[in-house]
C-alpha cells in the first residue's frame, strides 16, 4: 500500500490551507490562482518554485533605515521581510522550521546568526545527512552549543548531547535509550577539534577544524568503537534506529497537527532511510489527505504576522515587529531555549495580546477616519464584506461570520444621534477588521 | 545591554526555562546547578483580586478554588514583608561606592569608568568612599537611617560563574544541588498551605529564591492587560470585546483542534481584560521617576497590592539593567543604577505615604561584584559585591567595612568582609522572628549583624 494521496476537492479553501501550512499565507488572489492549477501542480510549484525573487516594498524602519547587522531589531525585520516578499514560500518556511529544529539563540554576533539563517534557506530541501554536517560546523552553532570550547584537553558535552537529544534522536529515557551518558561523553570526544579565533570588536573569526585539538583516540558510541571524528559523530546518529522515527515525527508536526497513521509513518521512514532525502518527504506530507481533511492548526506567531502583511500587500515598515513578534511568542533569532519553540503552546492570554497588537499595527496603518464622511447607510452585511475584503477575503466559518454580522447590527442599535450614523459605521469598520484578524479562523489554518 | 559573556547568556536562557518548571530543562552545562524550583508543578489561573495572570507553583493537591479562598481568608494580616531585588549580572560595587582617592583604584580604573572626588556625595560612614552620582537616592536613604549598607559582601572561595554564584545566593548556602530557595524555606516555615501569593515573583516566572518544598508560591506577569483597538471607541468598543468573546466561545465548542484552542484563548483573553478593567490602568504615583517604566510600574503595583491587604510575605523581583558589564560599562551602568535606585527610593516613599513602611524591608543584591582592574571598556567578574537593606525599621548602618584595594584576593578581587548567609540569618531572626537554624544550613556559625533596629 502506497502512502495515501489527497483526492478530494481542491478549492480556494484547501489552497489557502496549503499556502499557510507550506508558507506564509496567500497574497490577494493567490489562493484562487493556486486552486485553479489543480492539486498536483499546486504542490509541485511549492517544491520546485520559480527563481527566487522578492516581490513588494523593500524593508525600512520609521526613519527610513534598514541595517540588519547594526541596528536593534533589524535582524527580525530582515527575516520577516523574506517571509513577506518571498516567491518561494516553502523554501522560506523550511528555513524557519530548521531554525526551530536547530534552535540557535544569541551567539554574540548578528552577522553569524544571519549567516546561519541564509544557510537554512539555501539548504531548505537539503538531504539530512548533509544538512546535519552543515549545522554541526556552522559558526553560530559552534559558539551557541560550545563546539569551539570542546577540545581533547577540556571536554564540553553541550553539542554532543543536543545533537542526539534535540537534532537527531530525541530525549533519552532512564534506561539510557536511545543513548546513555557515556554516549554523550564519547560523542563529545568525537566532536573535539573545532576552534575559532577571538578578535576584539569583531568576535569569533576563522572557524576551523584543528587536528591538534581533536581527540584521536578510540571512542565507543552506541556500542561501536573507532577513532571517530565529527563526521562519524553525525553519521552514527543517523544510523541509529531511533533516528528515522524522530525525523518523520518532527518534520510531519510542522505541517500536520496530529501524528501520521502507523502505515504512513512506516513508509515515510523507509523512504527517508534510502538517502536521507527531505524533499520526497515534504512532497508526501503536502499530498497527504491528513493535511486537508484533518483538523486545523494554530499558525506560528511569525507566520501569522508575515501572512497579514502579505494579505495587505504591505512591506516591513517598522522595527516594532521585533518586540511585537516577541510578545506574540516567536521572535526569530531568539528561540526560548535550545529546544526551540513549543508548537503545542503557541496560544495563551499573553501571546494572544501580542497577536492582537500585531493586528492593530496593520489595521491602524489604514484606519478609517471616524471624522471623515464614511457612510450613513452601510448595512451590517456590507460592512462585514468590506472588512473581509480588507484581508483579501479569507475563508471564515459561518458561526464567525454570523458573529460579525450580529456585532454590526448591535453597533447600529447603539446609534441614538444623527452624528453617530456615519461615525459609528466608521468605528465599526475599524473594529471588524481587527476582529477578523484575531478570529479563530485567521489564527489557524 | 553590554553583555557578551557567553556563559551568562546561556545561563540566562536556562533560567528563563525554569519558568516552565516541570517541562524538562535543557541541559546546557554539565555540572552547573539546576535552578532551585525546577520541576515544581505549575498551574495557571486568573486571580480575581487584581493580580492578573498568575502561575502557581507547588500546589498540586489543591484546586484553584481552594487557592482563591486561601488568599481571601489570609487577607488582612499585618505580618512583616521582605522584597528581594536582584541586580542581574554582577553589579560593579566599586562604581556604586567608589574609593575615589585610593591610588590602587585610580590606577586600575580608567577613564569612562573611574569616578573622581566630587562627582558624587561622600559616603556618610566612611569618607574614603563616594556614592556614584546616580546613586544619590541611596545616600539620602542612608543619611535618613533607612539603608543598611554592606559594601563588600560575598562568601569564602567565591565562584565567578554567574550561574553558580547566583544559585548560592538564591538557595542561601554553598550547595550546587540545593533545590529550594532561602525565601522558599522561610515560607515553608511561616506560610500556609493554600495561599500562593505569600511568595510572589513579579517577573512572570518563578524566581528560584522563592522555590519551596511544600507550600505554594506564585508568579505574576504584572497587572496590566489592555487590548487597544485603533479607531474604535465609545459604545463600539465594549460591543467589539463582547463579540470577540462570543466568537471565541463558539469556536471553542467547534470540536476542531486549532479553532478550539484559538477560540478558548480569545475567550480567556477577553475575560482577563474585563476582570482587570479598573485594576488594569496602573496609576504610578508622582514620586516614581518614570511612570512608563516597567520597574516603576512593578514596584508601584506592589505597593498598591500591599495596601489592598493582599497576604504577601516574600516578594522577588529583578531590577532593570544588565550588570554584566564586560564592555562599554560607561555607557549603560549609570542609567541602569539610576532608574533602579531612584525607583526603590520612590517605593520606600510610596510605602511611607500609605502607612506600610514599618512592615516592609527591601533587600538589594547581585551575584558578585566586579574585578578592580578594568579590562578594555568594562570589567570582569569579581568577588565581593555590594548589598543594601532598605526600610523604615532597618538599623541603617554599614555592615562589614570596605576592605580597601591594597590587599586583594588570589584572583585580584575585592576581599569579602561580610557573608550573605550572615545577612540572611539576621533578617530571618530580627525581621521575621524565626530561628535561622531551620532555614540556613550551618546558621550557628554565622555572625548576626544588626540589620533591623533593635
Amino acid at each position: 500500500m502506497a502512502i495515501p494521496v489527497y483526492g478530494g476537492e481542491f478549492s480556494e479553501r484547501e489552497a489557502t490551507r496549503l499556502l499557510w501550512r507550506a508558507g506564509f499565507g496567500p497574497r490577494p488572489g493567490e489562493a484562487k490562482k493556486v486552486a485553479a492549477k489543480g492539486f498536483s501542480k499546486a504542490v509541485d510549484s511549492l517544491l520546485d518554485p520559480p527563481k527566487a525573487k522578492l516581490v513588494g516594498p523593500e524593508p525600512q524602519d520609521e526613519d527610513g533605515n534598514f541595517a540588519p547587522y547594526d541596528l536593534y531589531g533589524h535582524d527580525v525585520m530582515w527575516w520577516l521581510d523574506k517571509m513577506v516578499r518571498s516567491n518561494q514560500p516553502l523554501v522560506e518556511r523550511m528555513a524557519l522550521n530548521w531554525h526551530d529544529w536547530f534552535a540557535t539563540g544569541d551567539a554574540g554576533s548578528i552577522r553569524l546568526s544571519i549567516k546561519q539563517a541564509k544557510m537554512f534557506r539555501k539548504k531548505a530541501f537539503e538531504r539530512f545527512d548533509r544538512l546535519i554536517e552543515d549545522v554541526t560546523t556552522d559558526p553560530a552553532m559552534l559558539i551557541w552549543l560550545s563546539g569551539i570550547y570542546n577540545s581533547k584537553w577540556e571536554l564540553n558535552e553541550n553539542y554532543g548531547r543536543e545533537l542526539m537529544e534535540l537534532f537527531t534522536l530525541g530525549v533519552s529515557d532512564e534506561t539510557g535509550y536511545p543513548y546513555s551518558e557515556d554516549d554523550v561523553r564519547e560523542q563529545a570526544r568525537a566532536l573535539t577539534g573545532w576552534r575559532a579565533n577571538y578578535k576584539d570588536d569583531v568576535g569569533y573569526v576563522k572557524f576551523r577544524f584543528d587536528p591538534e585539538y581533536h581527540d584521536s583516540d578510540p571512542k565507543t558510541i552506541f556500542g561501536r568503537t573507532g577513532t571517530f571524528d565529527w563526521r562519524d559523530s553525525c553519521r552514527l546518529c543517523l544510523e541509529h534506529e531511533a533516528h528515522a522515527p524522530f525525523v518523520i515525527g518532527r518534520l510531519w508536526s510542522y505541517f500536520i497537527p496530529v501524528p501520521p497513521d502507523a502505515s504512513t509513518r512506516a513508509q515515510l521512514e523507509a523512504m527517508y532511510l534510502e538517502k536521507y532525502e527531505i524533499k520526497p518527504l515534504l512532497e508526501a506530507i503536502l499530498r497527504h489527505p491528513a493535511l486537508y481533511e484533518g483538523p486545523s492548526m494554530v499558525k506560528p506567531p511569525i507566520v501569522f504576522i508575515a501572512g497579514m502583511l502579505r494579505a495587505r500587500g504591505k512591506g516591513v515598515n517598522t522595527e516594532s515587529w521585533s518586540w511585537i513578534s516577541d510578545m506574540a511568542g516567536q521572535r526569530p533569532f531568539q528561540p526560548p531555549n535550545v529546544a526551540g519553540w513549543d508548537e503545542e503552546r503557541w496560544l495563551d492570554t499573553s501571546s494572544f495580546r501580542g497577536r492582537w497588537i500585531a493586528a492593530t499595527y496593520i489595521t491602524g496603518d489604514d484606519e478609517v477616519d471616524p471624522e471623515a464622511r464614511y457612510s450613513d447607510d452601510e448595512t451590517p452585511d456590507e460592512a462585514v464584506k468590506k472588512a473581509l475584503k480588507f484581508w483579501a477575503d479569507p475563508p471564515i466559518d459561518p458561526s464567525t461570520r454570523a458573529g460579525l454580522v450580529e456585532f454590526g447590527a448591535a453597533v447600529e442599535n447603539a446609534i441614538v444621534a444623527d452624528w453617530q450614523e456615519g461615525t459609528y459605521r466608521a468605528l465599526r469598520q475599524n473594529a471588524l477588521r481587527l476582529m477578523i484578524a484575531v478570529s479563530p479562523e485567521l489564527q489557524t489554518s | 545591554m553590554a553583555c557578551h559573556c557567553n556563559e551568562y547568556s546561556r545561563a540566562h536562557l536556562l533560567r528563563s526555562a525554569a519558568a516552565e518548571a516541570g517541562q524538562g530543562l535543557p541541559k546546557i552545562e554539565p555540572g552547573m546547578p539546576l535552578p532551585a524550583g525546577t520541576g515544581l508543578s505549575r498551574r495557571s489561573f486568573l486571580l480575581r483580586a487584581g493580580l492578573g495572570m498568575m502561575s502557581v507553583y507547588g500546589a498540586s493537591r489543591l484546586g484553584l478554588r481552594d487557592l482563591q479562598s486561601g488568599i481571601a481568608s489570609a487577607q488582612g494580616t499585618q505580618e512583616p514583608i521582605i522584597v528581594s531585588v536582584f541586580m542581574d549580572g554582577g553589579m560593579d560595587a566599586l562604581s556604586v561606592l567608589a574609593p575615589v582617592n585610593d591610588p590602587v583604584y585610580r590606577n586600575l580604573r580608567k577613564e569612562g569608568i573611574r569616578l573622581d572626588e566630587g562627582d558624587g556625595p561622600e559616603f556618610a560612614e566612611d569618607d574614603s568612599l563616594m556614592w556614584h552620582p546616580r546613586a544619590t537616592a541611596l545616600d539620602d536613604l542612608h543619611r535618613a537611617g533607612k539603608l543598611s549598607v554592606l559594601p563588600a559582601i560575598g562568601y569564602t572561595d567565591p565562584d565567578q560563574s554567574h550561574f553558580t554564584s547566583r544559585h548560592y545566593w538564591e538557595v542561601g548556602e554553598l550547595d550546587p544541588n540545593e533545590r529550594t530557595g532561602w525565601l522558599g524555606r522561610l515560607i515553608d516555615v511561616i506560610g500556609v498551605a493554600d495561599n500562593p501569593i505569600q511568595g510572589l515573583s513579579l517577573d512572570g516566572w518563578l524566581l528560584p529564591s522563592l522555590a519551596t518544598a511544600s507550600k505554594p508560591v506564585a508568579a505574576i506577569e504584572g497587572s496590566r492587560y489592555d487590548l487597544w483597538a485603533p479607531g474604535v471607541w465609545g459604545d463600539v468598543e465594549p460591543l467589539m470585546f463582547e463579540a470577540v468573546q462570543a466568537m471565541g466561545q463558539a469556536a471553542a465548542g467547534s470540536g476542531d483542534l486549532g479553532r478550539v484552542s484559538a477560540g478558548k484563548t480569545a475567550d480567556q483573553s477577553i475575560e482577563l481584560r474585563s476582570t482587570l478593567d479598573g485594576f488594569g490602568e496602573v496609576t504610578v504615583p508622582g514620586v516614581y521617576p518614570d511612570p512608563d517604566h516597567w520597574f516603576c510600574q512593578n514596584m508601584s503595583s506592589l505597593s498598591a497590592m500591599l495596601d489592598n491587604d493582599l497576604p504577601i510575605r516574600c516578594v522577588s523581583v529583578s531590577a532593570p539593567g544588565g550588570y554584566d558589564t564586560h564592555d562599554n560599562q560607561g555607557e549603560t551602568f549609570a542609567d541602569d543604577i539610576g532608574i533602579t535606585f531612584d525607583t526603590l527610593a520612590a517605593f520606600q516613599a510610596d510605602l511611607e505615604t500609605r502607612g506600610l513602611a514599618d512592615r516592609v524591608i527591601t533587600l538589594v543584591y547581585s551575584e558578585f561584584g566586579r574585578r578592580p582592574e578594568q579590562y578594555g571598556t568594562g570589567t570582569d567578574h569579581g568577588a565581593a559585591g555590594a548589598a543594601f537593606v532598605m526600610g523604615s525599621r532597618v538599623q541603617g548602618q554599614m555592615v562589614g567595612e570596605f576592605p580597601g584595594l591594597a590587599q586583594l584576593d588570589e584572583d585580584d578581587n575585592v576581599l569579602v568582609t561580610s557573608d550573605f548567609r550572615s545577612l540572611y540569618c539576621s533578617i530571618l531572626e530580627q525581621w521575621f522572628d524565626v530561628d535561622a537554624t531551620q532555614i540556613i544550613p550551618g546558621a550557628s556559625s554565622f555572625a548576626r549583624p544588626q540589620i533591623i533596629a533593635a
